[in-house]
């Protein structure tokens, strides 16, 4: 790059600056501020990590937003190379209906998986009529875990079947004339190659989970979340130094995440063998 | 090193793909153990598809068969064939380092880490890239993705090995040297070998034999000698080598042109007049430079005309002349000659004009 250039590229930059600035960094200022005026002042953060409400809400979710993932990137990455790879009637239409989730709003996800699992759902009716239990889902972890999986599957397919697209069958080809089974194959040839969206994908999935609201509000009546912990703190017990001490630590968690996910990634590529 | 090859015989093989694209008709074709057989022909005419039937990355049309060794393999996929395959793109493993590349289908087998290391060294060498045994395969040159391609396809001792357009990525001077390399290699291997190209200079240079085609059907198989010399149709003639073809009105033994007249008795069973198209090589044209304005044209046949374009390329002169037929005479000359445009020569056949039918 020419030296003469760098005042231009400045100027270039500079809207993305203030936009950055205004929207994003005064208000986490802020947030930090918030927490620092609190009643215990920045001993909130302790508070926030050792108190059993708070730190199993926090354990909770990560657990579930990384089985969420592990689940999505399994389903898309098997689903996105078989849409990508065979020509049917009606696949248009499939991949359509997948990517269906990515405009319904959180609570819209929620009540679809009450009207699946809930107390008058279609698998209820279904466990009625079989065993004589009625199979209700809907309020825990695991109906969460459906929801949360459901509106995940869009952005991960879109992104794997693009990268799918570009492997090179030729690769593939090469190592199943050296033998390869299809499974030695998947293993060295196609997940390597996957692996960058893989990765990229899976981090936006994950930090989606960890901060989704909309379906946890519909469906989180019995479990503790951390953005309905968020959402309780702030409005219902007025705590606000703990409500934002608590986004903090979820950016935060949330951050070191992709940056460990991106690193790793970045290994597997280099060093496989 | 690698055992001797094993003999493939093709029955009837044709495919037609899902789209119903008819890429090759029933092609029935022996290639004896060891031997390395070249297929040529434009784009598109089935050559890909031909190897990747013996491959077994395609499977040919119900009653077409693959044999290898006297074995139906039909139904057998490619990992279960026993082969080395080498592509145009190269398909290394970009999450391998070269000597991962190299290995991969060693340990695919499960051979031993030692034994693997010690074949993996044995390749490298064989193909001059033992310094690049720890190099990813992206910071390789095209030249070098090559040579790891082909260590990593010898590697497992394939009984046969199948090229496809091995080559054609390559700037020429690579491709001359490692077309060398190949020929060598292929040789000192004893490997049989199906190798796929358009390019007519590398199928005689490789090949002991020459499998032609032309849209989907085998146009000749024969030598490098055989297809050049004996061409088994027109499309045969033109595409291997240059082709000077001239029409003219036979009478008396000869062949009328604009520039003088060609003595037929070389061209076997001709009609004695007529309408008639013959052909030549331009290394069967002798050129003399002609000074005196009167010159007129050998009484035994010989064709006078002009030098449009004169092309030094070191080891000869080829030139394209005008006015001796038709349309212009492709004809090289020894390099001791000058001739610039404009200049008048004379053009005498060597025998071996070959009648030729308009296709
Ligand atoms: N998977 C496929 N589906 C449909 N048609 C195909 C497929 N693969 C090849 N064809 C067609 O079959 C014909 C033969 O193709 P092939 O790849 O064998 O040609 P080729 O001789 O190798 O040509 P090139 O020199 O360009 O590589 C072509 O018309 C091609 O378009
Ligand atoms: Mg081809």
């Amino acid at each position: 790059m020419d030296r003469r250039d760098t005042p231009f590229l400045i100027l270039l930059a500079l809207p993305a600056v203030i936009v950055f600035s205004a929207f994003f960094l005064l208000p986490l200022a802020r947030l930090v501020m918030v927490v620092g005026e609190g009643r215990d002042g920045l001993a909130t953060y302790a508070v926030v990590l050792t108190h059993p409400r708070y730190l199993e809400s926090l354990v909770a979710t990560m657990v579930l937003s990384a089985g969420v993932t592990a689940v999505t990137l399994a389903l898309c990455g098997v689903v996105g190379v078989f849409l990508t790879r065979n020509r049917f009637f009606g696949q248009r239409l499939v991949v359509a209906m997948l990517t269906l989730p990515l405009s319904f709003p959180g609570v819209v996800v929620g009540f679809m998986i009450i009207m699946l699992a809930g107390r008058q759902g279609l698998i209820g009716d279904l466990t009625q009529a079989l065993t004589g239990n009625r199979l209700v889902f809907a309020y825990s972890m695991a109906g969460l875990f459906v929801a949360y999986v459901y509106f995940s599957i869009p952005r991960v397919i879109l992104t794997v079947m693009a990268a799918a697209e570009k492997l090179d069958r030729r690769v593939e080809e090469a190592a199943r004339s050296l033998g390869a089974s299809t499974w030695r194959v998947t293993r060295d040839v196609i997940i390597p190659g996957l692996a960058p969206a893989l990765v990229s994908s899976g981090a936006i999935c994950f930090a989606t989970a960890m901060g989704a609201f909309g379906t946890a509000f519909t469906l989180a009546t019995r479990i503790d979340v951390l953005p309905m912990v968020i959402y309780t703190e702030f409005t219902l017990n007025a705590n606000i130094a703990v409500a934002a001490s608590l986004s903090i630590v979820l950016g935060i968690i949330t951050w070191v995440a992709l940056a460990i996910a991106r690193s790793l990634a970045g290994t597997t590529v280099s060093a496989a063998a | 090193m690698t055992g001797p090859g094993l003999d493939i015989r093709l029955v009837a093989c044709a495919k037609t793909f899902t789209d119903g694209t008819r890429a090759l008709e029933p092609l029935d074709l022996d290639i004896a153990a060891g031997e390395t057989v070249v297929f040529l022909g434009p784009s598109g005419c089935g050559k890909t598809t031909t190897l990747r039937i013996i491959a077994g990355l395609e499977r040919p049309d119900p009653g077409g068969r693959v044999v290898f060794a006297g074995r139906d393999v039909t139904p057998l996929p490619v990992e279960k064939r026993d082969i080395g395959m080498v592509f145009q793109s190269y398909a290394l493993f970009p999450n391998m380092d070269v000597a991962g590349n190299v290995g991969y289908g060693l340990k695919v087998r499960r051979i031993p880490a030692v034994d693997r290391r010690r074949r993996v060294a044995e390749m490298l060498e064989m193909m001059h890239i033992t310094e690049l045994a720890a190099r990813s395969v992206d910071q390789l040159s095209g030249g070098q993705k090559q040579r790891v391609a082909l260590a990593r396809a010898l590697a497992v001792r394939p009984r046969v090995l199948l090229l496809d357009e091995p080559l054609t990525a390559l700037d020429a001077k690579l491709r001359e040297e490692l077309r060398i390399e190949i020929d060598r290699l292929l040789r000192n291997l004893g490997i049989t070998a199906v190798y796929v190209t358009h390019d007519q200079a590398e199928a005689m240079a490789l090949g002991d034999r020459i499998v032609v085609m032309e849209r989907g059907r085998v146009a000749q198989v024969g030598t490098p000698r055989e297809v050049y010399l004996s061409p088994a149709n027109p499309f045969v003639a033109r595409f291997i080598g240059t082709l000077n073809v001239v029409s003219g009105e036979a009478a008396d033994g000869h062949l009328h042109l604009p520039g003088g007249r060609l003595a037929l008795n070389g061209a076997g069973s001709i009609p004695a007049s007529g309408r008639l198209s013959v052909a030549f090589r331009p290394e069967a044209v002798a050129v003399i430079p002609l000074i005196n304005p009167g010159d007129q044209p050998h009484p035994d046949g010989g064709l006078i005309g002009t030098v449009t374009a004169a092309f030094f390329l070191g080891d000869h002169i080829r030139l394209v002349i005008d006015g001796a037929g038709e349309s212009a005479i492709v004809a090289l000359a020894p390099n001791h000659h000058r001739f610039t445009p404009g200049d008048r020569v004379h053009l005498a056949v060597d025998g071996g004009a070959m009648p030729f039918a308009e296709g």
